[in-house]
């Protein structure tokens, strides 16, 4: 049998967060070089700040400096660095105790061999060589036989509002084993879905279990390149990535003996031609263009046969 | 209190690699197939569906909803989901049981989590302003508790191996178990450190499954199962997720939940330890003596499907009452870095 189709999926996103008083302030002291914890209900002093105590859930309020020089509490060690990581090479995760703190900070430790981390152990903040605000003007911490680099003076800084993190996560997307069929079929211009063994009903795309009665779909059928606009919409709004000028009609075309509409492009005719009950058929891209994908469709097309009587699609809308 | 049992309880195979979708829907066809057959039940019969599942893990929005088609959601169901391991299902499916709405629920959990790569994924749990951004991968976060137990005398790791070959051990009776077989301590500790102090086999492996419950109320539980587990408590508690502000060596929410759910006289745990070292704070924490059983089924280590395995751990618990096996028994599931949210579910049989 053969696999099911599968591709690598790259998501990358920035995600930027507003940060209130209390991380505005820490944020904002990283900028200019420092580090402020927060004193908590029960005298305690957080770093990195908490917003509110932990324990009584109050309020908190009281910023207070602390040292740039900690104790590892703890380690683990990283041999092989993943992507985003304060490294590239072999480093440490610890949690550190800043002098002047009560409560530790995850960061990386550039020590360069296991052998040389113990907890216990003192490290220094090393920065990175722009701050902006961000938890990664910390570049990572350093042991503090480590040759000391040169540091930039402190100086004020704007106050810090906003932090910007990006996202990227890596998947192998694989398409279900009726999906896959699916896609290989278009690569010869057939287009194929799949009929329920319960209700009768005929998917397409094939979706693998039938969404009425949760069984598998099993039997296959060809379907024609024709069929009926079920409902449309006519796309006015340029947006970012737009590949059709506007205006430009996207709508549900329900291939005749399919009982479900998919949504593809009616173009061929004026925007406002289109109309419910449209008899519309297929207009494929040059053969030597095709691939695993309905994109091999450019678009749909009026066929100029009579429209088709709402019964027909009344049920599928 | 309505008095609410687990009746049924189905998995997929815990396997490395699946071929199937993100949406889990291949693996949920056959486990809901499996679980109408034994419980007699068929999804007219269900009252209240709820899931657990992630996004994040899926590398898609609304995962969930597409795995909605393996339900067969016609005429409409009453449904909902958590982005959480589904054991939290459970419960929000127990609270609406509590409710009246209801008598019966099934719940269910499915993860393909070698869709992405698992350690950096779970990095996203993290506070997003001050931890997330230096992608702290899980592995990581949890050699860092493990060596704070090791650094403290809380255990060591020849303790640790020996969860791990107890485990493997375990799961040969296991039809479902992706990790099985007779290890040698020893041996195990002439392993490589993968993420020092961690071995490989100290950390769960990646997982892809799917598993579901059945729960009903009072006589319907009666009419389904000949011995029903009844959940005689039920509990679910966090702790801060400023990590470097929590006592890492011990789990307090894990602590607080079994103080509510009551825990005296279980005769076995299924506990939701996906590291080694995590199965023995646990038992620390719990106060768990020797006579109670631990994760007979292997637990974890033999196989850990993402928001699934904390719904498989009460499955499991669930099952050794309704076999006849254990009279009561205590099941515990976990989320977040370093165990940091617990829920401990405890259930009985009666004659």
């Amino acid at each position: 049998m053969t696999r099911p189709l599968s591709a690598p999926l790259d998501i990358g996103f920035d995600y930027t967060r507003s940060l209130g008083p209390t991380l505005g302030r820490f944020m904002t002291a990283l900028a200019e070089r420092r580090i402020e914890g927060m004193r908590g209900s029960d005298g305690r002093v957080f770093v990195p700040p908490a917003e509110y105590d932990p324990v009584t859930a109050e309020p908190l309020t009281e910023p207070v400096e602390v040292g740039q020089e900690g104790t590892v509490l703890t380690w683990s060690w990283i041999a092989e660095p993943l992507e985003g990581q304060p490294l590239d090479r072999p480093f440490a995760w610890a949690l550190v105790r800043l002098d002047g703190a009560d409560t530790a900070m995850l960061h990386a430790v550039d020590a360069g061999s296991p052998e040389a981390m113990r907890t216990g152990m003192r490290v220094r903040v090393r920065w990175a060589e722009e701050t902006a605000g961000h938890i990664r003007d910390i570049a990572c911490f350093e042991p503090l036989d480590a040759p000391e680099r040169p540091r930039p003076e402190p100086a004020p800084a704007e106050p810090v509002t906003m932090v910007t993190t990006p996202v990227h996560l890596h998947y192998q997307h694989s398409a279900s084993a009726e999906e896959s069929r699916f896609l290989r079929a278009l690569t010869e211009g057939r287009v194929v879905g799949q009929r329920c063994p319960v209700c009768g009903k005929v998917y397409v795309p094939p979706r693998g279990a039938c969404p009425t009665d949760g069984v598998p779909t099993t039997d296959e059928v060809e379907l024609p390149d024709r069929g009926t606009v079920t409902t449309f919409c006519i796309v006015n709004v340029p947006y970012l990535g737009q590949r059709i000028p506007t205006p430009y009609v996207a709508a549900y075309i329900l291939l005749d003996g399919a009982d479900i509409a998919f949504q593809h492009l009616v173009l061929g005719c004026d925007a406002k031609e289109v109309r419910m009950g449209m008899r519309v058929e297929a207009v494929w891209k040059p053969r030597e263009q095709w691939g695993p994908t309905l994109e091999n469709i450019d678009h749909f097309r009026p066929t100029g046969e009579p429209d088709a009587p709402y019964e027909s699609y009344a049920q599928h809308l | 209190m309505t008095d609410v049992a687990v009746v049924g309880f189905a998995q997929a195979p815990h396997v490395r690699e699946t071929e199937g979708t993100t949406n889990g829907v291949e693996m949920l066809v056959p486990v809901f197939q499996e679980l109408f057959a034994r419980t007699g039940l068929s999804k007219r019969d269900i009252g209240f569906w709820c899931s657990g599942s992630s996004d994040y893990l899926a590398g898609r929005a609304f995962s969930f909803v597409s795995a909605v088609d393996a339900i067969g959601a016609y005429p409409p169901i009453n449904e909902s989901h958590v982005e959480a391991d589904a054991a939290w299902a459970l419960y929000e499916a127990w609270v609406k049981i509590q409710t009246g709405e209801v008598d019966t629920a099934l719940v269910y959990g499915f993860g393909k989590s070698s869709a992405g790569q698992l350690r950096r994924v779970l990095a996203l749990q993290l506070d997003p302003y001050l931890v997330a951004p230096l992608w702290p991968d899980s592995v990581g976060i949890a050699g860092m508790q493990a060596r704070l137990g090791l650094d403290s005398g809380l255990w060591t790791e020849r303790d640790m191996a020996e969860v791990v070959a107890r485990s493997r051990a375990a799961a040969v009776d296991n039809p479902h178990a992706q990790l099985a077989g007779q290890v040698e301590v020893d041996d195990l500790l002439t392993e490589p450190y993968f993420v020092d102090p961690l071995r490989k086999h100290d950390c769960a492996p990646i997982t892809d499954g799917a598993a579901a419950i059945i729960l009903a109320a009072g006589e319907k539980a009666r009419e389904i199962a000949a011995r029903p587990a009844w959940i005689t408590g039920f509990a679910h508690r966090v702790d801060t997720p400023h990590i470097g502000a929590r006592d890492l060596t011990t789990s307090p929410s894990t602590v607080a939940a079994a103080k509510a759910a009551g825990i005296d006289g279980v005769e076995v745990a299924e506990l939701h330890a996906p590291f080694s070292h995590q199965e023995i704070l646990l038992r620390q924490a719990l106060g768990l003596g020797d006579a109670v059983r631990v994760n007979p089924s292997g637990g974890p280590l033999a196989g850990n499907p993402m928001f699934a395995g904390g719904l498989i751990r009460i499955g499991e618990a669930a099952g050794a009452v309704m076999g006849g096996a254990a009279g009561r028994v205590l099941a515990h599931a976990t989320s977040g870095p370093a165990l940091q949210q617990n829920l401990v579910c405890v259930m009985e049989g009666r004659e």
